[in-house]
C-alpha cells in the first residue's frame, strides 16, 4: 500500500457561461495591461491523497468517488483527474 | 470644509448607509463618489464601504484594489489623510497592500451577520483618539471572509507598531475564543497602518451609529467617525494631529 496524490478539477461546460471568469479577466487583466489574455475560466480545484495498492487502483477509486459523490455536476461541469506530483 | 468621498465600486453596497451617517449624524460634507471619477486632491478623507465589489471574484477585494482609484487612496494614505475601510473596503485595502495580513474564509464556512461586542486596543489613530483602550464598543459584522490573518513576523510587526486596534471580545472586553466569531488571529477585527490614518475593519460602525438601529440601544459606531471629523476639523484634543503634522 502507498500514498498516491491526485488533483482533480472541476470546471464549466465550454458552454456554460463562466461569469467570475469574466470578470477576473475583463476587469482585472485587461484593465491592468494584460489585453492578450483570450479566455480565463475559473473552477475548483481537489488536492486528494489516498492510500491504495498502485497508481492505477487510486485512480480507480477517485474517479468512482468523483461519480457517486458528485463531486461534480455532470449536467454542467467537467471533471478532469491527474496524477500530482507529491 | 473639508470634504469626505465614500468610494463606489461595482457591488458596493454600504455606500448609502455610510453617506447617510457622515452627513445627517456626523454633519460631515460628504459625497458618493464612482471609483472612475475618484481624485486624492480633491477630498480630505476616504471611506470605503462594504459590499461585494466586482462580485468577489477571486478574492474578496482583489480586483478594486487594482483599480485606478486605489493609486489615488494610496496617495491620500501617503499624505496622512484620513482612510477609512469598512468590512469590504477592508479587505479592499488589506489587496491593496495599504494594510498587511489577509483576510480569509471564516472558520465556520458561513456567512455571519450578527452584533459582536469590540475591544478597543489603540487609540492612537485618527478615527480612535476619542476612546480609551480597553473600551468595550458594540457593532454588527456581516461577512463571509472576515478571518484575518498574518504570519507570525507580521503578526509581530503589528503589536510592535501597535496596529492592532480592534479586537474581539465579550462585553466585559476580555479576548476569549468564545468571542472570535470566524477565527480570526488573537481576535483581530481591525488594524491601522504604522502612521495610525488608515483603518480597515471587518465590522459595521455605520450600522452602530444610531441608538434605532442597535439592539441595545447603543451608538458605539459613532465614535470612529466623530473622531474623524474632529481630527479634519483641526480641533485641539487630537493628539494625533500634532504627531501627523
Amino acid at each position: 500500500m502507498g500514498v498516491y496524490v491526485l488533483e482533480v478539477i472541476v470546471e464549466n461546460k465550454p458552454a456554460a457561461k463562466d461569469p467570475e471568469g469574466e470578470t477576473i479577466m475583463k476587469e482585472l487583466m485587461h484593465r491592468n495591461g494584460f489585453e492578450t489574455v483570450k479566455k480565463v475560466r475559473t473552477g475548483k480545484y481537489l488536492r486528494i491523497e489516498v492510500e491504495a495498492e498502485s497508481k492505477e487502483k487510486a485512480r480507480e477509486l477517485v474517479f468512482r468517488m468523483c461519480n457517486d459523490l458528485r463531486i461534480f455536476n455532470p449536467v454542467i461541469h467537467i471533471c478532469s483527474i491527474r496524477e500530482a506530483d507529491r | 470644509m473639508t470634504k469626505v468621498a465614500v468610494l463606489q465600486f461595482p457591488g458596493s453596497n454600504c455606500d448609502l448607509d455610510t453617506l447617510y451617517v457622515l452627513r445627517n449624524i456626523i454633519k460631515l460634507d460628504a459625497e458618493l463618489v464612482w471609483h472612475r471619477e475618484f481624485k486624492a486632491d480633491v477630498y480630505d478623507a476616504v471611506v470605503l464601504p462594504g459590499g461585494f465589489s466586482y462580485g468577489d471574484a477571486l478574492r474578496a477585494g482583489v480586483i478594486a484594489a487594482y483599480s485606478p482609484a486605489m493609486k489615488h487612496v494610496k496617495e491620500m494614505a501617503r499624505e496622512g489623510k484620513p482612510v477609512l475601510g469598512i468590512c469590504n473596503g477592508f479587505q479592499i485595502l488589506v489587496e491593496a497592500g495599504i494594510l498587511p495580513g489577509a483576510l480569509i474564509r471564516n472558520d465556520s464556512l458561513t456567512f455571519i451577520c450578527k452584533w459582536v461586542h469590540l475591544r478597543l486596543e489603540s487609540n492612537r489613530t485618527v478615527f480612535t483618539w476619542k476612546g480609551r483602550v480597553g473600551q468595550v464598543l458594540a457593532m454588527p459584522i456581516a461577512h463571509n471572509e472576515g478571518k484575518y490573518f498574518n504570519d507570525e513576523k507580521g503578526l509581530k510587526e503589528l503589536y510592535e507598531n501597535e496596529q492592532i486596534v480592534f479586537k474581539y471580545s465579550n462585553i466585559r472586553g476580555e479576548v476569549t475564543p468564545e468571542a472570535n466569531p470566524n477565527g480570526s488571529l488573537d481576535n483581530i477585527a481591525g488594524i491601522c497602518n504604522v502612521e495610525g490614518n488608515v483603518l480597515g475593519l471587518m465590522p459595521h460602525p455605520e450600522r452602530a451609529a444610531e441608538a434605532i438601529l442597535s439592539p441595545q440601544g447603543t451608538e458605539d459606531g459613532r465614535l470612529i467617525f466623530e473622531a474623524m471629523a474632529e481630527f479634519l476639523k483641526g480641533e485641539r484634543g487630537c493628539r494625533f494631529s500634532a504627531e501627523l503634522k
